[in-house]
């Protein structure tokens, strides 16, 4: 495409099927985990999150 | 839902398109922002006359990019889930404030000085094992089970602490659970012993310290008044080099006396860390050190200064995390999950050292809030009902915003303490979240580019 170049595509709909409550708790408040929910990983696909430790 | 937004980046404008309902990112040229902000948004004045320079084969080739797009499900998507219904029978995770007390009595503290506006009170190994046996008993089928061990200051009591973790290691290999145990410390008894048996037993392990000695010491002191920022900082250096590769984080509060807070977590950076938090404080208008609307610009200026910086470091040898720009756009959770935010009051409950059950730490002592105890259960179910129906989906404030499905529609206690409803809008917070998603978005897009 001319105008538009996308770098990261529909992660959203990849995994809307699970639901099985195994991620980590998120909590945004003082002292906490500092997570919001879009920092999770999900159990089920058994990714490891990555992006928190410095790339090779 | 589309959101069109621009990062200026080394003096240079990146213009991005955030599809909200497939979490689809793309970098557009000026041409197709101005294009998706008149398909999706509004243009300024100034935007309109820039749109109507546009030839008519621009206009022509966007629409079928734009278009393209839309068919494949990567813009303007449809929303996933439309209905949504939380169960509110499940615990995953527990708070235990191991100890209503603590060592330091920092101006901002949210807890009344550790003991949430109560009589100081220390958790018994037999309450804590009775929270272990209330969480396995409430979790279902679910295998991996959380474990905070919170305060106050935790450290100063540890010895139940160690007896609650060895009892729940028996217990889950009995049941067939998995525990994982956090602690949240000051550092301030944080000595050889302790480092090496928390390196040992925690997932994850929460260092509290502001950043810049000038910042800290002026509002986390000891209870007599002391400065403490020395010792914490060697304290907490010594955990973080006992960590290696395991997780740990340092997370520091910024306030209205330290509007420049992008100082305070370079200088953790600086200090040797790379698991950086620092969150805004959350008090009442009327508090000396609360942020306010007049506070806003200013904050969101110096988040965009920090990004800067953040990208430079991350790039010449100084990488760290910063915890509020963490994405996880390729693989995040479940829109169930997103929907639901901390699942505070359903998979997620505090409980204080007399076992008493509350939705998270920050309603701890509200008696309008007290749901059970682990030692009769949960006896009001109403609760916990009101809040697996406080979602994303049912706040209105949350429907029209980019950010819903990167915060689960904040925090409750935020919006209780603001509004007097746990589904009240923390209008501060949501400002802070949507800024903080743009310039994560824009980080990731940036170094997934190559071009920063």
């Amino acid at each position: 495409m001319k105008h538009i170049e996308q770098v990261y595509k529909k992660a959203l709909c990849k995994n809307h099927e699970t639901g099985c409550g195994e991620c980590q708790s998120s909590c945004q408040s003082a002292c906490k985990t500092s997570c919001t929910v879009g920092n999770q990983s999900c159990k089920q696909e058994e990714k490891i999150n990555t992006i928190v430790k410095k790339p090779e | 839902m589309v959101h069109p937004f621009r990062y200026v980046h080394e003096g240079k404008p990146y213009y991005l398109l955030w599809d909200v309902e497939s979490a689809s990112l793309s970098v557009i040229d000026y041409a197709a922002y101005l294009f998706a902000k008149k398909r999706y948004a509004t243009l300024t004045p100034q935007e309109e006359e820039a749109y109507f320079l546009l030839s008519e084969e621009d206009r022509r080739e966007l629409s079928e990019e734009f278009d393209e797009l839309e068919k494949d499900g990567s813009l303007n998507a449809e929303p996933i889930i439309k209905e949504f219904s939380k169960s509110a029978d499940e615990v995953k995770a527990l708070c235990l404030h191991i100890c209503h007390d603590c060592n330091l009595a920092c101006e901002y503290c949210f807890a009344g000085g550790g003991t949430y506006h109560t009589a100081r009170d220390y958790m018994s190994a037999e309450v804590g094992k009775k929270a272990i046996d209330f969480l396995i008993e409430h979790s279902g089928k679910r295998k991996n089970l959380e474990v905070d061990f919170f305060g106050g200051e935790p450290l100063m009591n540890m010895g139940p602490v160690k007896e609650i973790v060895g009892y729940a290691r028996e217990q889950g290999e009995k049941f067939g659970k998995r525990f994982a145990f956090t602690m949240t410390t000051n550092c301030l008894l944080l000595d050889d012993k302790t480092v090496e048996y928390l390196n040992e037993e925690m997932e994850n392990v929460v260092l509290s310290i502001d950043g810049r000695k000038t910042v800290h010491n002026a509002v986390r002191h000891t209870r007599n008044g002391k400065d403490a920022y020395d010792v914490i900082l060697q304290n907490a250096l010594k955990m973080r080099k006992a960590r290696g590769d395991k997780k740990y984080y340092v997370r520091g509060t910024f306030t209205a006396k330290n509007l420049d807070f992008s100082e305070d977590i370079l200088a953790l950076n600086d200090a040797g860390f790379d698991q950086i938090s620092v969150e805004p404080v959350v008090l009442p208008e009327e508090h000396p050190l609360a942020l306010k609307k007049e506070h806003l610009d200013k904050i969101l200026a110096e988040y965009d200064r920090f990004t800067e910086e953040y990208i430079t470091r991350r790039k010449d040898g100084r990488w760290f995390n910063f915890f509020h720009f963490m994405l996880d756009l390729e693989h995040g959770p479940c829109p169930n999950k997103r929907l639901t935010g901390c699942g505070a009051g359903t998979e997620y409950l505090a409980v204080t050292p007399t076992g008493d059950i509350y939705p998270c730490h920050q309603f701890a002592g509200l008696p309008d809030f007290l749901i059970g105890n682990v030692f009769s259960g949960i006896q009001k179910q109403s609760i916990r009902d009101t809040f697996a129906k406080n979602c994303v989906l049912a706040k209105e404030h949350c429907k029209k915003c980019f950010a819903k499905y990167y915060c689960g529609g904040g925090c409750a206690a935020n919006a209780y303490n603001f509004t007097g409803s746990i589904d009240g809008q923390y209008e501060m917070g949501c400002e802070l979240t949507k800024k903080r998603l743009e310039l994560s978005l824009a980080v990731a897009a940036l170094e997934k580019k190559g071009k920063n």
